[in-house]
């Protein structure tokens, strides 16, 4: 097929000659994937913690809400958060509809459920292990949790990496909050949405091998730390 | 501080137990006990597996809240530590576990590290301070356990089985550090079903059958003259169902 042929020639001269338009994207797309997985990792990691600490009324309800929402199509966050952030919302008047704080609000709410349920899970299995140790040296709940997660640190960051590819992946949720504005809040995934629709395949697909190459550069770095601090730490 | 405080600051005070009884599910698992340990004597638990050895312990440590009857510390409590059957150590270095304990009980940031070094080097761990607690040997973790207790300065140690997986060497080790915390004015209550280990270091045995305290008396007492069937049965190295 010679047009995919030339499409992939095209994308790769676009890729290796740091094309502006390109680069531009790319930047967007991974200030607002990774500020949205920041700061879901700064409130779902406590409070997947506290989660896995504490025993209350409702706890399983939260529990099992949590596990669901780790499968929150990304159309319908977008559109809560559309409903949310638009002109006749309750947080209309923020004006952010159409910004890329918008969309790592989106994201947020996309990758949230997800670090903070894989949280609990992890500090959960840590605490059953730790908990008479920690009680005997007088460790208070609140007191525990910093000590758990350091100590899940090595799961943790696959966690977080899980959440760093639902919000560099996902389209939908940034496409109806964001709206795909040139130069404004034009992502990775909905540019190459746009540009394959166009028939512009040597952009799209330029631009798909950027995300592939980016998720596979994460993981494999996460790989590496890692198998490296399981060998140090045993 | 008036005398009569620093009186009782260089005594550990009595222990009690008044009808502890711990139930799970509809299951007694221990109880009614009845119990007071005073001084700072070497405590020894006996009994065999599934007799509430462990499960004594927690309670009286409280790790656990007995379903009736209470735990009580004559005056105040005790600064306490506990050595568990299989050490639980943090995922860091030998070094950073000690200073992790010393942090907790409120330790100035600046004295840490020189105290817990002293503490891997009483206790033999010296040249393994940078070595992830984790991949230490058995014997080794345990003696970083009763370092990070020993730091905590305890006037009541408490041992779960301390010794159970472990080869003759480190029993010895082990062994040793307890008589040390002993010599340094700590009073020991160290549960073990090893007869032997139990001639080695008792002042005096409490002896538990199916959950239930069935004797308390001196060491000497106790291996030459049990006063209870199960007793005389557990010396002489029967089963005691």
């Amino acid at each position: 097929m010679p047009s995919d042929t030339s499409a992939l020639n095209t994308a790769l001269s676009l890729i290796l000659g740091f094309d502006p338009a390109l680069m531009e994207i790319v930047a967007l797309s991974l200030r607002v994937s990774l500020a949205a997985v920041l700061m879901a990792a700064v409130i779902g990691l406590p409070l997947g913690a506290a989660l896995a600490l504490w025993r209350f009324p409702g706890r399983s309800v939260l529990v099992v809400a949590l596990n669901a929402l780790m499968g929150l199509p990304p159309v319908v966050a977008g559109l809560c958060v559309y409903l949310l952030l638009s002109r006749a919302g309750p947080l209309g008047e923020l004006g952010l509809l159409f910004t890329p704080t918008a969309m790592m609000v989106a994201q947020l709410v996309l990758v949230l459920p997800i670090i903070a349920a894989l949280a609990r899970q992890q500090v959960e299995e840590l605490h059953q292990e730790y908990r008479e140790q920690l009680t005997s040296l007088g460790l208070s709940r609140l007191r525990m949790i910093p000590t758990l997660l350091w100590d899940a640190r090595l799961g943790l960051v696959t966690v977080i990496l899980a959440g760093f590819g639902r919000a560099s992946a996902e389209v939908g949720a940034v496409m109806i909050v964001g709206g795909n504005i040139d130069g404004v809040t034009r992502m990775m995934t909905t540019a190459i949405v746009l540009e394959t629709s166009k028939g512009n395949l040597a952009l799209a697909l330029g631009l798909g091998i950027v995300l592939l190459g980016l998720v596979a550069l994460v993981n494999a770095a996460a790989y590496v730390v890692g198998e490296t601090a399981r060998r140090r730490l045993g | 501080m008036n005398d009569m405080t620093t009186h009782i600051m260089t005594d550990t005070p009595p222990l009690s137990l008044e009808g502890v009884t711990f139930t799970h599910r509809g299951q007694r698992l221990l109880g009614p006990v009845d119990l007071r340990l005073t001084g700072c004597r070497r405590t020894l638990v006996m009994g065999p597996n599934g007799s509430g050895k462990s499960l004594m312990m927690r309670l009286a440590h409280g790790l656990l809240a007995p379903t009736r009857g209470e735990v009580c510390w004559e005056g105040r409590t005790p600064r306490q530590a506990m050595v568990f059957q299989r050490p639980v150590l943090l995922k860091r270095s030998a070094l950073a576990n000690l200073v992790y304990a010393l942090a907790v009980n409120g330790t100035p940031r600046r004295r840490r590290k020189a105290h817990a070094r002293e503490a891997l080097e009483r206790f033999g761990l010296g040249p393994l301070e940078r070595r992830p607690a984790r991949v230490l040997s058995g014997g080794e973790q345990q003696r970083l356990a009763l370092a990070r207790a020993w730091l905590l300065e305890p006037e009541v140690l408490f041992l779960d089985e301390p010794t159970s997986a472990l080869d003759p060497a480190a029993i010895l080790a082990v062994e040793r550090s307890v008589q040390e915390f002993h010599a340094g004015g700590t009073r020991i209550l160290m549960s073990s079903h090893d007869l032997n280990q139990a001639r080695r270091l008792a002042d005096e045995v409490l002896f538990l059958n199916a959950g239930r305290l069935i004797e308390h008396t001196d060491a000497a007492t106790f291996f030459t003259a049990p006063a209870s069937r199960e007793a005389r049965a557990f010396i002489r190295g029967e089963l005691v169902l």
